[in-house]
């Protein structure tokens, strides 16, 4: 049995990059994510590695390309309102296909929001962000073990698909304390021979570049990603699944508040109610094939979210509309109580036995 | 009759351009600025080692042109992501940025000014041509106080649109940097002073001294309205008085402005 260490949520993601071989982390300060600035500040320099406070966060997106195209492997960190200034460097990784990792610890919004934990973000995380055609890879971790395992898988995955992994935690996770294991094993980076190291005089050279002035050329590229993207949705998608097989009332929630939605359905299932849980881990790709079975026994689901109702587009698409969706959620910073959540479960299966 | 037969090469392309025909407007002088950084890196042998970062603007294809590896930045963001790719091998990489005004002097402000008060150990080649060129002739931080653009039609007012902003003055107040200078390449004599500033602002890097920016004045007779010829003679006239030509700072020569004498 590995030994376990108590810490928070956001200092297990510092932790867990450095395990995964980053040694290049660009940050600026925001709450709630600061402890993973404060990680790194005190252990980059003690291993070799840079941490560098930029000057904002589109500078530290920036410095997180430069990296990534020089071949190292990278993360910067931010919550909301510090995430819509990286979307443009969002956007330029993707069209340059680099890897990097970028940690979103979310607050409520919109604009300067709140500081207490939120899933306002899940558009902004599954769409893309930034402009253009294209996805992040989108980790939902929902305790302290998973922002450790997740942040090193998504290094992973960032390397193999040559895209952005982002790490879509919340306040909450980012500031609780939990026992966490790092016991991995790490999958050694791949070669990088696009990268810009210097031609050594021996190869042609390299250029990371996401300006294509020739429309059809631009058009293949975008359709070479989506290619990518379909090969990601079919293997890559990731949910836990819990008391899923006789579901009649099916909740759908990632993160802290599919937490809360667990002992909401124990409750019902106390109760004889025949409940459920789909917990998305990865938001992008949706994990589509986990609820299409799910429809075999389901009479409803419920979206429990902290935001005004964002993934439940995604249960609407999955789903077909097959049978109905509701909203359980809060805003704003606040969280949603497990009663909160069985008087949904309860409301849906009175409803489902009319 | 007899011919005269040399094969002593006189004349050449420097090996760190690519043979890519540039795209430049006739008359521009980013294609003698190319060649100066070109020639820079020939003669200190760093071509293999050396990742050259594009800024947005007329020079956004310069990918193209140079043989090293390179990157395409962001608007403004070229100091940023070459701090990036410098930390990224420090020991074995030479980091330079070739950026316009707009990009460098506008947009990218805060960028300049961190990389420089970090003394990151890049070089940065800056191009003041005092207008957008790319996007078709708008006015750029650098332009002149009264000079017309397509977005200063009736001349730069300054009560409504501000004066310009003159790098190297500003900068050189920054403990930061360790070499900042501004050149002109709009006559021969300018030309070779250009050529020495660039190398040294490359020397200075492959001997691990910091962050140096050389700002270039430069023509852009298109966006002017002006002959090739013409454009050059507004350098002279109208852009080296408000910029004045000189070393800003050189702190391993102890040119350290504001620099207390006691110290």
């Amino acid at each position: 049995m590995a030994e376990k260490v108590l810490m928070k949520g956001n200092e297990a993601i510092a932790e867990a990059a450095i395990i995964a071989g980053c040694r290049h982390y660009f940050g600026y300060p925001i709450t709630p994510q600061t402890e993973i600035a404060a990680y790194m500040a005190k252990r980059m320099p003690k291993i070799g590695g840079t941490f560098l406070q930029a000057e904002s966060e589109i500078a530290a997106i920036n410095m997180v390309y430069g990296v990534s195209s020089a071949g190292k492997r990278v993360m910067t960190s931010s919550s909301s309102p510090g995430i819509s200034l990286k979307s443009e460097g969002i956007s330029y990784l993707a069209g340059a296909d680099l890897p990097a990792v970028v940690v979103n610890c979310q607050r409520g919004g919109p604009g300067l929001g709140g500081i207490q934990p939120s899933q306002s973000d899940y558009f902004q995380a599954t769409r893309g962000g930034g402009h253009g055609d294209y996805h992040m890879i989108v980790l939902a971790p929902a305790s302290v073990q998973e922002m450790a395992q997740l942040t090193i898988r998504g290094f992973e995955l960032a390397d193999q698909y040559r895209m952005t992994s982002m790490i879509l935690a919340d306040g909450t996770i980012g500031q609780m304390m939990e026992p966490v294991s790092f016991d991995f094993d790490i999958k050694e980076a791949p070669e990088k021979p696009w990268a810009t190291t210097g031609t050594q005089m021996k190869r042609e050279h390299n250029v990371v570049n996401s300006l294509y002035l020739v429309p059809d050329v631009l058009e293949e590229k975008n359709f070479e990603r989506y290619e990518k993207y379909a090969l990601i949705k079919e293997k890559e998608a990731l949910a836990e699944e819990y008391l899923l097989d006789d579901a009649e009332i099916v909740i759908a929630a990632f993160g802290i508040a599919a937490r809360v939605a667990k002992n909401a359905v124990n409750a019902a299932r106390a109760d004889g109610i025949k409940a459920g849980l789909i917990r998305p881990i990865t938001l992008w790709p949706f994990p589509e094939k986990t609820f299409k079975k799910a429809l075999g026994t389901a009479k409803q689901f419920i979206s429990v979210e902290l935001s005004m109702g964002q993934m439940i587009e995604d249960v609407y698409l999955a789903t077909g509309c097959a049978v109905p969706v509701t909203l359980c959620n809060r805003a704003g910073g606040m969280i949603p109580s497990p009663e909160q959540v069985y008087e949904a479960i309860k409301a849906a299966h009175g409803k489902a036995g009319e | 009759m007899e011919r005269l037969v040399n094969d002593m090469v006189v004349f050449e392309k420097p090996h760190a351009l690519t043979d890519v025909p540039l795209h430049y407007c006739p008359g521009c002088t980013h294609g003698i600025v190319h060649r100066l950084v070109a020639e820079a890196i020939d003669d200190l042998g760093i071509e293999g080692k050396t990742v050259g970062v594009a800024p947005v603007g007329c020079a956004v294809m310069a990918y193209d042109y140079f043989r090293c590896d390179m990157i395409e930045a962001a608007h403004g963001r070229a100091p940023a992501v070459a701090t990036g790719v410098k930390r990224a091998d420090p020991e074995n990489l030479i980091v330079f940025t070739y950026q316009g005004d707009g990009d460098l002097a506008s947009i990218g402000t805060a960028e300049t000014v961190h990389a420089a008060a970090r003394n990151e150990n890049i070089t940065v080649i800056f191009i003041n041509n005092a207008i957008y060129g790319m996007t078709g002739g708008q006015m750029a931080p650098t332009s002149l106080p009264g000079q017309v653009t397509q977005t200063s039609p009736y001349g730069r007012d300054v009560k409504q649109c501000g004066y310009p902003v003159k790098i190297c003055e500003m900068l050189s107040m920054l403990d930061g940097p360790e070499y900042l200078e501004r050149v002109a390449v709009n006559n021969v004599k300018n030309v070779l002073k250009a050529k020495k500033a660039i190398r040294k602002a490359f020397q200075n890097q492959v001997d691990g001294k910091g962050f140096s920016l050389i700002e270039v004045i430069s023509a852009c007779p298109t966006n002017w309205g002006m002959t090739p010829s013409q454009a050059l003679k507004w350098i002279d006239d109208n852009m080296i008085p408000y910029y004045p030509l000189g070393v800003y700072k050189d702190r391993s020569a102890g040119l350290i402005p504001g620099a207390k004498e006691d110290k």
